[in-house]
């Protein structure tokens, strides 16, 4: 029965890279660059659920990591010639380092204090931005050079303002991403995170060590969010500190809550689902906010675990 | 100026990339009987001009984007009334963006590749041009902003990207100094935000007032999220002669309430500029201490004493009354100093679209170089905010600027600058970069 829900899993995520791939060919052009831009939103959901939804922090600072790897990749490709590759690397490594060092201090605290100490340093990030505006532009922003439109890399020629070659980068850091999530939340780790998630008092007088596992999630959680900053800036050519704002951190919450926290596939759900409802309600209603806060709010009544979340409670018990 | 962003393009399209990779997948099969791969037919000769408007419906300029839609309604209105452009109408796709960058990208993503409109046009915050101007230039759509900042003048964007609607802020900042500096005093305090809207202020100002004799004694930096300015004000020098203040948003209330309390009767000559109060209407009691202060103004709010018959026309056709009100709401201020910027940059379309006898997007490339064969604009009820002088180069328009007095709760124009008095030296030339 395990073996054959393992294969099922495999299966579940195997075809919906695959269907995202097959896709792009009958996609109309429009949806094939809103889903570029999604698949990359929905990375970010995927590192912020490793934390909310698989460890039960709930963090309101979240921009700050994405922004930590838009800067660090956007102010690298703009500032030097170290090209599109290393600039990518040094998003992440930024997003990295922040994410260590936000953990040291923000898991001495848990609960309601966790949520407003990452909410402030959040806010600590974004008044960081708009203060050296003399080197980030603030929120006006930075364009990248034409420098930083292409790259070669292992003797490929990688041209971002190419859209077929944007979308398959993005699907193959959401397949990565996916790869890293499925690996750690199956495994004992995962299992330990729950653990903390459902009851951390307990899973600590079983011996674990909750801190370092929560320290290690909100780490691995904070560089999947870099990243998809890091992409996000590099393939769109643009950073901004608005990208920092907590509307970003609210963005990942609820694309996360949308799809189903502490599911692998949920973000990625939540966020294309989030994308189209404004996008499609923008064109009729100025209030498509409004539209889409009732949305939520019919969602947390009737599917309160989120669409994926409730399909596994009611009728697919094996979805990870 | 150095080429950023227009990256060479690759000759190999989406859909032949995507046929190669397809070969090894057999996707190409599924691409070549799939409805999803159904396009849009060619526009016809009779099938209308779409223009894509971007605009600030929501979020913080939408004040701003209220008025700049009615003006856009009004404008294309009058150019379909006359048989559109080149002999077919001319539609026009509104999409919101929120004032927000991530979003904004995304409309003209989506005019280009969806709505497949002919140009866009119309966006006014600069962190949301920035952030829409490369996809502009990746995707090779006209992207005419109404924006004031100089991120099109200094050949920061891309060879897609205009401003021919409205002066930037350099022109405008460069244009009042002399003015200041003869009629309010030469020792100058600059108040701004701390973002780069006002970094275009705090780096351009200085050296224009440099070159009029005067002196920029002190600069004070806002932070945007201020709520209160009490504890900047003492910082500004006692031997200040002008006060020059920039602080845009709701925040200007509470700005000149606590400069009110701060100064009482006793203040220096105070300048600001109208973005902070646009939209909000003078007679609030909080503004009652900028009475005898002075605004610069790209259009007066107030009709004048010598109103010209092109301001008379464009006012009654955008539906603003002789104070600057809505004519259906007198309580509805308008954006009336800048959102002349829109309806000029509609008949300039008009204007560049028949001189390169525009047709469809193959003449895309058309419409770019007649764009910046424009050299000059007469005032007109095309031109109505007055005569202007188009650079090519840097895709930027030269344009006369108002100095207005605030009395009474109403501004009356004092000073108008001459064209010459807001030009500059010209570094950027995008004509350089490829089409």
């Amino acid at each position: 029965m395990r073996s054959e829900n393992t294969i099922r899993v495999i299966a579940l995520h195997v075809g919906v890279l695959a269907a995202l791939f097959l896709v792009q060919f009958v996609l109309p052009d429009y949806h094939h660059l809103a889903l570029t831009r999604v698949m990359l939103l929905a990375i970010y959901a995927m590192g912020y659920n490793m934390l909310f939804g698989y460890t039960g922090l709930l963090s309101l600072g979240h921009a700050m990591f994405f922004a930590a790897g838009l800067y660090g990749a956007g102010m690298t490709a703009y500032y030097t010639d170290l090209g599109v590759p290393l600039a990518f690397v040094i998003g992440i490594i930024c997003g990295a380092a922040l994410s260590l060092v936000i953990g040291v201090i923000a898991l001495r605290t848990t609960g309601v204090a966790f949520m407003i100490v990452t909410m402030m340093f959040g806010q600590v990030a974004y008044l960081t931005i708009t203060y050296f505006t003399d080197y980030t532009r603030g929120e006006e922003g930075l364009t990248m050079p034409t420098s930083a439109r292409s790259f070669d890399l292992l003797g490929l020629h990688v041209d971002l303002t190419n859209a077929v070659q944007r979308y398959n980068l993005a699907l193959g850091l959401l397949a990565l991403t996916l790869l890293v999530i499925f690996v750690v939340v199956r495994g004992p780790i995962g299992r330990v995170l729950i653990a903390i998630r459902e009851n951390e008092t307990r899973t600590l007088m079983l011996g674990f060590d909750t801190f370092r596992m929560k320290l290690g999630a909100l780490v691995l959680s904070g560089t999947i969010s870099a990243m998809a900053g890091a992409a996000y800036g590099l393939m769109f050519a643009y950073v901004g500190a608005t990208f920092a704002t907590i509307q970003y951190s609210i963005e990942a919450l609820l694309f996360t809550l949308l799809g189903g926290a502490g599911t692998i596939l949920g973000p990625l759900l939540g966020s294309i689902l989030m994308f189209y409802i404004i996008d499609i309600t923008s064109e009729y209603t100025q209030a498509y906010l409004l539209v889409t806060g009732v949305a939520l709010v019919v969602l947390v009544l009737f599917f309160p675990k989120g669409i994926l979340g409730t399909i596994r409670e009611r009728w697919l018990s094996w979805l990870p | 100026m150095t080429d950023k962003t227009s990256a060479p393009k690759s000759s190999v399209t989406r859909r032949t990339t995507l046929l190669g990779m397809g070969a090894a997948t057999g996707a190409g099969i599924l691409s070549s009987v799939s409805p999803g791969f159904v396009r849009y037919s060619h526009a016809q000769t009779s099938a209308p001009i779409k223009l894509g408007f971007e605009c600030h419906r929501t979020g913080i300029g939408a004040s701003y984007g209220r008025w700049y839609e009615r003006v856009a309604r009004a404008a294309v209105k009058i150019i379909n009334e006359e048989g559109g452009i080149n002999g077919r109408p001319v539609k026009l796709i509104v999409e919101d963006d929120g004032t927000d960058p991530k979003r904004g990208a995304e409309v003209v993503e989506k005019f280009a590749t969806q709505h497949k409109v002919d140009a866009v046009f119309g966006t006014l915050f600069s962190h949301v041009v920035v952030a829409a101007a490369p996809r502009a230039g990746e995707l090779k759509m006209p992207y005419l902003v109404v924006s004031e900042g100089t991120h099109v003048s200094s050949g920061s964007l891309n060879r897609y990207c205009f401003q021919p609607g409205i002066t930037d802020v350099r022109s405008q900042v460069t244009s009042v100094a002399p003015w200041i500096t003869q009629n309010l005093g030469k020792k100058v305090t600059m108040i701004f935000p701390d973002y780069a809207f006002g970094y275009d202020h705090r780096d351009n100002l200085p050296p224009a007032i440099k070159a009029q004799g005067g002196e920029v004694v002190e600069m004070i930096a806002v932070p945007p999220t201020e709520t209160s300015f009490t504890r900047y004000l003492p910082r500004i020098p006692a031997d200040t002669d002008v006060l020059y203040h920039i602080m845009v948003g709701p925040a200007v209330l509470t700005f000149v309430t606590e400069l009110g309390q701060f100064y009482g009767s006793q203040r220096p000559q105070i300048f600001g500029f109208i973005d902070s109060v646009e939209a909000v209407d003078l007679s609030t009691p909080q503004l009652s201490f900028l009475d005898g202060t002075y605004f610069w103004e790209g259009m007066p709010r107030y009709a004048q004493k010598d109103q010209s018959e092109w301001d008379k026309f464009y006012r009654t056709a955008v539906g603003v009354n002789e104070n600057g009100a809505s004519i259906a709401d007198p309580k509805d201020i308008a954006t009336y100093a800048h959102m002349y910027g829109v309806w000029e940059t509609l008949f300039t379309i008009k204007q560049a679209m028949q001189t390169a006898g525009y047709n469809g997007p193959q003449d895309k490339a058309k419409f770019i170089e007649a764009l910046e064969a424009i050299e000059t604009f007469e005032e007109g009820r095309d031109h109505p905010q007055g005569n202007k002088i188009f650079n090519g180069k840097n895709h930027q328009v030269y344009g006369h600027h108002n100095i207005s007095k605030v009395e009474g709760g109403r501004m009356d124009v004092v000073h108008r600058t001459s064209i010459e008095d807001g030009m500059y030296e010209v570094t950027a030339d995008y004509t350089k970069m490829s089409l």
